[in-house]
């Protein structure tokens, strides 16, 4: 029988996933707007897991906003995206260094 | 939904209708007559100010009143943060006109964008709710990520964008994953519910403080404190200043308005275990920003740190948790907002066609060029230093008055400490307006609209100053 345990514990496998993927990575940035993406995924999983055992509808109305503002999101990022390869010819993660921080 | 609870949320309503209106008439115009999207967008602020201080949902003595199933809440805390952000906003227009025109960037796309941050910032500071928390978040951040690229063909600006964009986004998933475990813990969405919950069943449930500490991560970060800072210098030095004078302004205002309803509001009772945590970053961006700031030799970064470091000011007034400390962070957060505004707002007077007056030098002999802007300069930076009789030392004496409530003389101790230390570099720029012969010679000329803009948001920071009581009192009674 699967309990909120397995899937809390699914979520939290993707988000440390996706968060070690974004420092971890030092290669190419449409890898890091994957990361983002699966992040998003992840809390999406532990709102409708808590919706589930909850019996309360609001975490999967929530994941609909989030689903929605998340493709939102990566059509910002690829413009962007598109702008520095315009800019800079590379989109290699490492190569972004003409600021400091 | 009915007509009333349209009504309450007519400021939002008004701004949506007209962000759209300016997006469809830019369509229509050709490059010459560009000036009327300007003057629409000011004519949108002036209204949406006039529409939310008409303020007749708050008869027989009402604190608040909430909307759309509770997500949405309109009280006196959001209606003077929102008049705030228009007035600022305004100031903002009129002075990145000029450097639109400039630097050939007169588009529609910047208005459009700015008044569609300017929705998700009331959205914000109305928000009653996760939801409405996260989606006027992402309204404000979405837009910015935009902003920050606008000027397409610079290297700079689109390498902040991306940088930006990757930790904001980061930012907000970790604040989702925050408000997916309090949603779990309390097994509602909805701020007064959430905080009804937890008194009933008691603050000790792990699966809560997991959450808090993922919330506080995403509130730092939308503040920009230490450890969660490295956006800021890039994205101020990067951003056409233009974008940089929005950015350092109004989204503030609203990452106050989210901590406070978020951490009094919704996690109230979880007090003793968010002060900890807000002390540190306070404490660690009050002394990083600082030190930082001493060494930088471009004025945006420069200026970058020095918002970590006020950001770090606006924390500690939020440490007590009780309506003094919130009353006088918020009033911090306004004063910062107009001050920022100010000293933004001098780079782009200096900055000429096609260069931006990035170098600390570029103020070398600013008296000789204009003595009048010098002056703007000098009070803009003794504000910032938190010198009497300016408004920036009654904001820096009230957050302090705060913390000592809450019992921190070591933390009230530092934040003096390093106060004194930061008004080195704000010295700096005005020993170099002073006392340095100029590299160009130019007179510095601005047009009409721009330095009335100007010499009000100079008179904001003497006035407030001196007759601080007015602004003091709106802030207390907010809560």
């Amino acid at each position: 029988m699967l309990t909120l345990a397995h899937f809390l514990t699914l979520g939290a496998i993707l988000f440390s996933l996706s968060v070690a993927g974004i420092f971890i990575n030092r290669k190419n940035i449409i890898v890091l707007l994957m990361c983002i993406e699966l992040m998003l995924l992840g809390v999406n999983m532990n709102f409708v897991a808590f919706s589930r055992f909850l019996g309360n509808l609001d975490g999967q109305i929530f994941v609909f906003f989030i689903l929605t503002v998340a493709a939102a999101e990566a059509a910002i990022g690829l413009a962007i995206l598109v702008v520095v390869f315009r800019n800079r010819k590379t989109i290699n993660v490492a190569e972004l260094d003409k600021l400091k921080g | 939904m009915n007509s009333a609870q349209m009504l309450l949320a007519a400021p939002e309503f008004w701004l949506l209708v007209m962000a759209c209106v300016v997006m469809v008439v830019d369509l229509f115009l050709g490059e010459q007559r560009r000036g009327i999207i300007h003057m629409l967008a000011m004519l949108t602020l002036i209204f949406a100010g006039m529409i939310t201080l008409r303020g007749d949902y708050l008869a027989d003595g009402v604190q608040s009143v909430t909307a759309f199933n509770d997500s949405f809440i309109r009280d006196r805390l959001g209606d003077v943060l929102k008049v705030t952000s228009f007035v600022i906003l305004g100031l903002v227009f009129t002075y990145s006109k000029l450097y639109l025109r400039n630097f050939k960037m007169f588009r529609a796309d910047f208005y459009t964008l700015s008044l569609f941050a300017l929705l998700g910032v009331m959205l914000l500071i109305s928000a009653n709710s996760l939801l409405m928390i996260y989606l006027g978040l992402e309204l404000i951040s979405l837009s910015v990520y935009a902003l920050v690229a606008f000027d397409r063909n610079s290297g700079r600006g689109s390498e902040s964008a991306m940088k930006y964009f990757v930790l904001g986004s980061m930012a907000s998933g970790m604040l989702l994953y925050g408000m997916s475990m309090i949603y779990g813990a309390t097994g509602s969405l909805v701020l007064t519910d959430i905080a009804e919950a937890i008194r009933t069943q008691g603050s000790g449930d792990i699966l809560l403080i997991f959450g808090l500490v993922f919330v506080v991560v995403g509130i730092a970060f939308k503040f920009g404190v230490v450890p969660f800072h490295m956006w800021i210098p890039d994205v101020y030095e990067g951003a056409p200043a233009a974008v940089t004078l929005f950015i350092s302004s109004v989204p503030k205002l609203a990452a106050f308005a989210m901590a406070y309803r978020f951490l009094s509001s919704g996690l109230g009772d979880l007090h003793i275990h968010w002060q900890g945590m807000l002390s540190f970053l306070a404490l660690f961006s009050i002394v990083l920003g600082n030190l930082a700031a001493i060494m930088q030799t471009n004025i945006k970064r420069m200026l970058a740190y020095s918002t970590i470091s006020h950001m770090g000011f606006v924390l500690l007034g939020l440490l007590p948790g009780t309506a003094y400390g919130f009353g006088a962070s918020m009033y911090y957060v306004i004063v910062y907002a107009v001050m920022s505004v100010a000293s933004f707002g001098m780079i782009i007077l200096l900055s000429s066609r096609g260069v931006e007056a990035e170098r600390l030098e570029d103020f070398k002999g600013l008296n000789q060029r204009n003595p009048f802007y010098a002056v703007i300069m000098v009070l803009v930076m003794f504000s910032m230093a938190g010198a009497p009789p300016m408004v920036g030392f009654w904001a820096k004496l009230m957050v302090i008055k705060a913390v000592m409530d809450a019992d921190m003389m070591w933390l009230a101790i530092i934040a003096v400490i390093f106060a004194v230390v930061g008004a080195f570099y704000y010295l700096r720029v005005i020993w170099y307006m002073y006392f340095e012969e100029p590299e160009n010679e130019a007179i510095v000329t601005a047009p009409v609209d721009f330095n009335a803009a100007l010499t009000v948001n100079g008179m904001m920071i003497i006035g407030l100053g001196i007759f601080s009581s007015s602004l003091i009192a709106l802030c207390m009674t907010s809560f």
